[in-house]
């Protein structure tokens, strides 16, 4: 039998983050998931535990306050196997567009919170000799559009980010993942009209990041294959002419 | 605003959603708003579960929060019983009580104190619930058991929501040795058969009686009757030695994706139908076989969208309950009446019911027969025809099905109504929950 390996889960509180957890828990994992309000993650971890056989913690930690990071990390109980951080906040463009500590607080909440907490624990990996880094970033991230760029940029950030750090770790053995989930049916976009072969259920999404992490393999994963080719689309269009489309 | 119905698709309002992601968020909810109730997944056929003003969705609460190794089960309100089938089946366990489909949510069992085909020996959904947390109107919280808040207790199983808002409730799973049913059918060439066949059968757990309601004269209401028990391992080795003790529940499900015309439903159509289901059912009589535990509580979940068979308009399910001691003479002339106007009706199922102990529980000893009507303009002046002589028997209609009754009937149905208005006015319910059902019918 193999050690049981351990999930650090940031963001335990969303609809992502709990059924990635599920995902890793019904697979044999433990988990430890980190969320700000410490109340609702143990309904998750309560939830979680009483599906599977899987042993849950469940830890206070605030994305926006990078001052504790370094404790957060050293007493966790155990240096975890995996971290995913799926933290995310959209925010309201319009708002952040005049009010600049909202936008702020988009843009920290999308990048330097979950850049600098995966950024410390790349080095812990690192000197073990072990770890996947798995980071939650956004198609909004691909090209900035009117109507969600400071999230958008925010995510692009991430997403160089997670980029830069495959790069500087693939050599040494270790992997990171950029996760694009798409549209995805939760309390973030709750009362949103999705189309609905562009939107995954939190489920798939959780399947979709353990199969990449886990089991398959991959870098940059699109959770639904067709936003690979719509993206492309996207990227491609010359600026002259997407400046001048209402996106 | 949304326009929301039952599972019946009649009548539809409009009504404010709210989805609320945690039980925290629910008490201050309650105390901003109202004419409000809480919706479960709206299985209700009827109007219960859309708000006068607000509706407050349970289904973020959908988190086991406990489940011991006895069997005891922590669950939050919002849970629905197929996600709960999922956990507990595997591992040996089963609701003390499930209704006819597995697509409701706990809150919502306990709303309406669903009854199962067991209920002659088990009771309802709400007399196994040892608490339950209830969000009151004035934006606290209570704990409701045997103990502590009883008249609340009572008032909240089968109260149609309207004294709070359940946010977890706990109960115990009964044990079960193998996924299986072990099931017998008897067939009945007519109603007192059927009602003998009941009561002969009332020592199996779980038994239930499907009627062709439109056969006439001398079958008048010949049905087949499914009588079952949890098989043990021992039953499956018997019947089917080389299965698994906890089949897996199929995925593949068909859907009616659209509205189907009216007029598929015929008397020629329905016919056919219930002629073939009685003859497929007819040829298994007599010897025990095994079913999945999927198929034989729930036979009708296994067809997606079912309700919309019924055309744009909708349907209706009259539901009522006939005391023992006349339900023979009422439920024939029911029946009688039913055949004779032609409406079609899929389901006419037939079941035994013991006592109930919530103040607005359907339950009451005697037999209850649910039947499905298409919506149209001649269905209300008959159906309006067999309240009188529900209500003469001293029998009941079931709220959960109920979208028309008028508050007379209901009035004369269910003695235990002062007592619910007066743990209403305690709360201060009155005018603050409010749903379509509780307006039509004065509570």
């Amino acid at each position: 039998m193999t050690a049981q390996k351990t999930l650090l889960l940031i963001g335990g509180t969303s609809d992502i983050g709990r059924a990635t957890a599920l995902c890793y828990a019904q697979a044999g994992w433990n988990v430890q998931l980190a969320a700000r309000n410490e109340a609702e993650a143990r309904r998750n971890a309560d939830d979680i535990a009483a599906r599977t056989a899987a042993l849950i913690t469940t830890h206070q930690f605030d994305i926006l306050e990078s001052g504790t990071f370094e404790n957060f990390v050293s007493a966790l109980p155990q240096l975890p196997d995996t971290v995913i951080c799926v933290v995310g906040l959209l925010g309201d463009q319009a708002r952040a567009q005049s009010d600049l500590s909202h936008a702020s607080l988009v843009m920290r909440t999308n990048f330097e919170g979950p850049a600098l907490l995966l950024g410390l624990l790349a080095e812990k990996f690192i000197q073990r000799g072990s770890g996947t880094i798995v980071g939650v970033s956004s198609v909004a991230g691909d090209r900035g559009r009117s109507s969600n760029y400071i999230y958008g940029a925010a995510k692009a950030g991430f997403s160089a980010f997670l980029s830069g750090l495959r790069n500087r770790l693939a050599p040494k053995g270790l992997r990171v993942i950029t996760v694009k989930p798409g549209f995805v049916r939760t309390q973030m976009t709750a009362g949103m009209k999705l189309p609905p072969v562009l939107t995954a259920m939190p489920g798939e999404v959780g399947q979709a990041i353990f199969t990449a992490a886990e089991k398959k393999g991959g870098d940059v994963i699109y959770v639904r294959r067709i936003w690979r080719p719509v993206m492309m689309v996207i990227r491609s269009i010359p600026e002259q002419i997407f400046k001048k489309l209402r996106l | 605003m949304t326009e929301l119905a039952g599972w019946g698709r009649y009548p539809r309002h409009p009504s404010e959603m709210l989805y609320p992601a945690s039980p925290d968020d629910i008490p201050r909810l309650m105390a901003s708003q109202s004419g409000l109730v809480a919706r479960g997944n709206g299985r209700a056929y009827g109007d219960a579960a859309i708000g006068e003003s607000v509706t407050l969705s349970a289904l973020g609460l959908d988190r086991i929060r406990a489940f011991d190794p006895t069997g005891r089960i922590r669950v939050e309100a919002g849970t629905k019983l197929s996600d709960l089938l999922d956990v507990v089946v595997p591992r040996g366990f089963f609701p003390p009580v499930v209704p006819g489909t597995k697509f409701v949510t706990v809150g919502g069992m306990i709303a309406s104190d669903v009854h199962g085909k067991n209920h002659h020996r088990d009771g309802g959904f709400g007399d196994h619930v040892e608490s339950l947390t209830l969000a009151l109107p004035d934006g606290g919280t209570v704990t409701c058991s045997r103990n502590e808040n009883p008249e609340l207790l009572s008032a909240t199983i089968g109260g149609m929501g309207l004294t709070g808002t359940i946010l977890d409730a706990t109960f115990r799973l009964r044990r079960i040795e193998t996924g299986w049913m072990r099931q017998e059918t008897t067939v009945a060439p007519d109603l007192d058969s059927a009602i003998h066949a009941l009561e002969s059968t009332s020592g199996a757990t779980y038994s239930v009686a499907w009627i062709d309601c439109l056969a006439r004269g001398a079958s008048l209401g010949r049905s087949l009757i499914f009588a079952a028990e949890h098989a043990t391992r021992q039953d499956v080795d018997a019947l089917r030695a080389d299965a698994e003790s906890f089949p897996s529940t199929k995925l593949g499900r068909l859907s009616v994706p659209f509205d189907l015309p009216s007029f598929t439903l015929n008397r020629l159509s329905v016919s056919a139908f219930n002629e073939l289901y009685f003859r497929a059912g007819a040829m298994k009589a007599g010897y025990p076989f095994l079913v999945h535990w999927d198929p034989y509580f729930f036979p009708l979940d296994g067809l997606g969208n079912w309700n919309r068979i019924y055309g744009r308009r909708g349907f209706l399910q009259y539901q009522c309950v006939i005391p023992r001691e006349h339900a023979a003479p009422v439920l024939r002339g029911i029946l009688k009446h039913v055949s004779k106007h032609g409406n079609a009706s899929f389901l006419a199922v037939l079941k035994q019911l013991g006592p109930s102990h919530g103040h607005l529980s359907f339950p009451l000893e005697g037999f209850t027969l649910a039947l499905d009507l298409p919506v149209s303009d001649h269905v209300f002046p008959l159906l309006d025809e067999l309240d009188r002589s529900v209500i003469e028997s001293g029998g009941r209609l079931y709220l959960a099905k109920d979208s028309r009754q008028s508050p007379a009937t209901f009035e004369a149905g269910y003695p235990g109504l002062s007592r619910f208005r007066d743990v209403r006015k305690t709360i201060g319910a009155v005018g603050k929950i409010s749903s379509r059902l509780s307006i039509r019918l004065g509570i």
